[in-house]
């Protein structure tokens, strides 16, 4: 029974996964994405992307913000429409949305736990170094249309500041606290993970509203269920996939740090469609079937970041043959990182 | 009075549709309450974060759920 056995596997994945606990790093990762929706001030990170922004400042504060506005916003889209349009101009867009998937803190911490430390640190550098590369790029190609652009300046329309009910030190130290719950628990050092919980509770108790709270724990509660069902299909399918592709098959195509491996599984993660994390179990299950280091880095960096359905999206926003460049880009970039992490740092 | 919620269909983007036909159910007004799930259409409005609220073509909210009470003022002054 062939289709018993697939079944089997994905079975067999997902007990595993949830028997080892590989899934419990995720819950304080679930707890910050929360808090940032709810306690990080969009404007404050908005107003470096309109169009008087300095160019350092707005190039910085996107290749980094998606940890912040994927969680507050169910689609980043228009606001890469908003800021290639009326905002900051193409570069800083651009920038924005590459980074964005690959830096948000779930994914950072989902990546490191599944993957390893180093491919996940590397995934989270990579990610934001080469969309600075990316969006410098693409704003030097189109520099005269962005010329144009910047003698006629839009307006992006920025949220409202809201009233601050805390001082902005204590917002810092509490997520300092809850990066620091995330860390410890990591690490298994129950001790100190204890200590800082009271911490945590102290400055809950002295600086935060009921109201507040309840909206944390709400976002928190809204992200698992949006998150975890997905996840789970993720390893499931992760699972299916291990037994279904032939192992040679892998190592043949993916295996090692070659260069044709890299660029295989570039191409690849640029056409293929990852929902939210699911990117990190199946290629978790395609390394276990021999693919190599750097190109599971190469897969990473273009994997979530483009598809075949986002990349039409894209073109309708911005134009095939910017869209056709950026992804270009995209498979150049993730293969070139990939090669120098699997043949140079590795 | 015309009140868009403007949104792909996420969760939060359907608090925001509640929480006013909540609020315009109990203070009794009458209002067209539309949503617009369109990412262009969102895009051409001029929305760079979702959720998003709009009354009488102005946007008043955007990147996140208002509250029950933000809701209330809100639509008491456009009323008046």
């Amino acid at each position: 029974m062939p289709y018993l056995g697939v079944f089997e596997s994905g079975w067999e994945a997902l007990l595993e996964y949830l028997s080892a606990h590989v899934l419990t790093c995720l819950v304080p990762a679930f707890f910050v994405a929360g808090a940032i929706a709810v306690f990080v001030s969009q404007a404050a990170v908005m107003k470096y992307f309109g169009a008087g922004a300095k160019k350092v400042l707005a190039y910085s504060v996107a290749s980094v913000s998606g940890t912040i506005l994927a969680v507050c916003s169910c689609t980043v889209l228009p606001l890469f429409a908003g800021i290639h349009k009326r905002g900051a101009g193409l570069g800083p867009a651009i920038a924005f949305l590459y980074s964005g998937p690959a830096i948000n803190i779930l994914a950072v911490v989902y990546s490191a736990r599944l993957l390893g430390f180093d491919l996940g640190a590397a995934r989270a550098i990579g990610a934001i170094i080469f969309s600075i590369v990316i969006g410098l790029i693409m704003a030097f190609v189109w520099r005269k249309e962005e010329a144009q652009k910047a003698n006629n300046p839009g307006q992006l329309a920025l949220p409202q500041e809201e009233e601050k009910s805390r001082p902005q030190g204590i917002t810092l130290f509490y997520f300092a606290i809850l990066v620091g719950i995330l860390v410890f628990g990591a690490a298994q050092r129950w001790l100190i993970t204890g200590v800082v919980l009271i911490v945590l509770g102290w400055v809950l108790y002295r600086w935060f509203q009921k109201e507040e709270l309840g909206y944390w724990m709400h976002q928190t509660w809204d992200l698992f269920k949006k998150i975890f069902p997905i996840l789970i299909a993720g390893v499931f399918v992760a699972g299916i996939i291990k037994a279904l592709l032939p192992q040679e098959v892998v190592e043949v195509w993916l295996g090692g740090n070659g260069l044709r491996a890299t660029f295989i599984a570039s191409v690849f993660g640029a056409l293929m469609y990852f929902s939210t994390l699911t990117e990190v179990p199946i290629i978790r299950a395609l390394m276990d079937l021999g693919m190599g280091r750097g190109p599971a880095l190469a897969l990473l960096l273009a994997g979530p970041a483009l598809s075949l359905p986002n990349m039409i999206v894209i073109a309708r926003i911005m134009g095939i043959r910017k869209t056709g460049v950026y992804v270009c880009l995209v498979v150049v970039m993730a293969t070139a990182t990939g090669m120098i992490f699997g043949n140079l740092i590795l | 009075m015309k009140i868009e919620v403007l949104g792909p269909g996420c969760r939060r983007c359907h608090d925001t549709f509640e929480r006013v036909r909540e609020v315009l159910e109990e203070l009794k007004l009458e209002a067209q309450l539309v949503k617009v799930t369109g990412v262009f259409e969102i895009i051409d409005k001029g929305i760079s974060l979702t959720p998003a609220l709009i009354v009488d073509g102005k946007v008043k909210f955007q990147g996140k759920v208002p509250s029950i009470k933000e809701i209330r003022n809100l639509l008491l002054e456009a009323k008046a």
